[in-house]
């Protein structure tokens, strides 16, 4: 990809994570909201850009900018090379096998559709199984209940526990001769949950069932490697992970992915078009029909710049750590109920708070200069299963602090003081 | 944006102790009230003296703006005919969208819905209930939702 903008300046992997530096390369962060510093914690919707990012789309719009794969002059290379290096970063920063298995689409929820529509609805019929499980994203439940609809088959769900985690042995149970694909989260945004993946993934392909991951609250937390977790379609967004919003990723086993039809049709899919018929390209451009947001991927590269100079590890570590502080910060709040305590969390904290509902939490705490998710987080099913209309949710990132914690809590007792 | 100015005393005290909170059975009219955004959601039952609400009761789940703004709606409009009620929503959607709107009506506690004005996002909170009663009025079957 192009240099300019690319960040070289990360901490070394052995120093401790330095929070306040990091804290420096967000733009956003220092900007204030009601007169306070504003305490962004609401990156499971979507999280904020570093300056490299930002600088890496508008270098790609001041220098660079041309339509990929077309002409012969230098600006069409340059951006070619631009958007195919972004390509080869996702590539490696999941660890494909191929850069043809690397789609880039507008986000997780396309990415989710594509499958639906390409992989599974020309091989469905009637009385087939689509299994899901009860605490997934609608981007994970709806594009399933379209194809449902279209075809005859049944979306099945996995139940949850109390505590937030998918019943896996249930899920297991409910694997049948009919079942054509899982589609799960990897971790749960309204909960935070982080699924046992690779235990389903084992337990779908014993029966041959492929399985597809909603990675979109993963791989802004975690290292993933779609290889060792074997999955077989792998979906993020570029937003969420600090990168454009429009930009994202349907990771897909090649042998499936060369099997499937093209499911939007138009320019850069195809080699060869007469009235009489169509050649459809290779892999991957079989599948990004029209002009691509190109620059969103550039941004998409730099953010993969940005997280692994950081260290995908040591973001983990650091976030855990938040995560662990906050629980015990807001458990120790007076009626206050965290909604999602699975044993293994990322770090995402649902809560609702006796007499306040979270639409007025959400008020409050923005007075206070705090963001946070008040509603149903696009997984109603999740609020209805725990029997509540909305929760308020803090989602937490690695330029997150205990300090802005201290605050959200602060904030709390306020709303307390407000409402008697 | 001062807080004190959208949760003011009456908004408080109309969310902890809602006035005609229930329902009514038989009811001459009902309809439904779902903001699923945000998860505010609320029943409105009504009975009719000819052209008059002679009684009005809600129940529900939401926000503090959303259960005080239909407390005192109820409270306002009984025993009000049913053009002295649309004399109150219009009034109502005036003061709750248009800056220096003068009001043309003694409002009386409605008036402290008027704070909800500098917070757009929750002027669908304060608005819901009176929609829902428009809708019960014309025997709508469909939820409504002012998201």
């Amino acid at each position: 990809m192009s240099t300019a903008a690319k960040r070289t300046t990360g901490p070394a992997q052995s120093t401790p994570f330095d929070v306040e530096r990091v804290r420096r390369d967000f733009p956003i962060l220092s900007r204030e909201i009601a007169g306070h510093p504003l305490a962004y914690l609401d990156n499971a919707a979507s999280s904020q850009r570093p300056r490299s990012v930002i600088d890496a789309e508008a270098h790609y719009y001041a220098e660079i900018h041309a339509n990929v794969h077309r002409g012969v002059h230098t600006l069409s290379q340059l951006a070619t090379e631009a958007y195919e290096g972004a390509r080869d970063s996702v590539r490696r920063f999941i660890n494909a096998a191929s850069m043809r298995e690397i789609i880039f689409v507008r986000g997780t929820t396309e990415a989710i559709n594509l499958v639906a529509q390409s992989y599974a609805r020309p091989r469905l019929t009637p009385g087939d199984e689509i299994l899901i499980t009860w605490l997934e994203h609608h981007s994970n439940i709806v594009p399933w209940q379209l194809l449902a609809g279209q075809t005859g088959a049944r979306l099945r769900v996995a139940p949850i526990n109390r505590a937030g985690e998918v019943d896996v042995a249930a899920l297991e149970s409910m694997l049948s001769p009919r079942t054509r694909l899982v589609a799960v989260a990897h971790i749960s945004n309204a909960l935070g949950t982080i699924v046992p993946v690779r235990r389903i993934i084992t337990a779908a392909h014993a029966r041959s069932i492929p399985v597809l991951l909603d990675g979109a609250q993963a791989v802004p937390h975690k290292a993933v490697d779609v290889r060792e977790l074997d999955c077989d379609f792998y979906a993020f967004s570029g937003h969420k992970m600090f990168a454009p919003t429009g930009i994202g990723v349907l990771y897909g086993r090649e042998a499936l992915l060369e099997a499937m039809p093209p499911w939007q049709g138009g320019g850069d899919m195809i080699l060869k078009v007469s009235f009489e018929g169509t050649t459809y390209n290779a892999l991957p451009y079989k599948f990004e029909a029209g002009t691509p947001h190109i620059a969103g991927a550039v941004g998409l590269g730099a953010a993969i710049d940005y997280v692994e100079a950081l260290g995908m590890d040591r973001i983990g570590a650091y976030e855990h750590g938040l995560l662990e502080y906050a629980t015990a910060a807001l458990r120790a709040v007076p009626g206050l109920h965290l909604i999602g305590t699975a044993a293994e969390k990322a770090s995402v904290l649902s809560f609702v708070l006796d007499g306040i509902h979270a639409h007025d939490i959400g008020t409050i705490l923005d007075s206070e200069g705090i963001a946070i998710r008040t509603g149903h987080h696009c997984a109603m099913p999740v609020m209805d299963y725990y029997g509540v209309p909305a929760t308020a949710r803090a989602s937490l990132a690695f330029y997150n602090t205990r300090a802005e914690i201290d605050r959200l809590v602060a904030a709390l007792a306020k709303a307390r003081e407000v409402f008697g | 944006m001062d807080l004190k100015d959208l949760y003011r005393d009456v908004i408080i005290d109309h969310n902890r102790r809602p006035r005609n909170f229930g329902r009514l059975d038989p009811a001459d009219a009902h309809a439904e009230g779902f903001n699923p955004l945000c998860g505010d959601r609320l029943e409105l039952y009504l009975k009719l003296d000819g052209e008059r609400l002679s009684d009005l009761k809600f129940e529900g789940k939401g926000c503090a703006i959303s259960v005080a703004s239909a407390s005192l709606m109820t409270e306002t409009l009984k025993g009000k005919t049913l053009a002295e009620a649309q004399r109150y929503f219009d009034e109502v959607h005036a003061l709750l969208t248009e800056p220096g709107h003068v009001p043309t009506l003694e409002l009386g506690k409605l008036a402290a819905l008027s704070g909800v004005r500098e917070f757009p996002v929750r002027v669908k909170c304060a608005s819901l209930c009176w929609h829902t009663l428009s809708a019960a009025l014309k025997q709508q079957a469909q939820p409504v939702s002012t998201e």
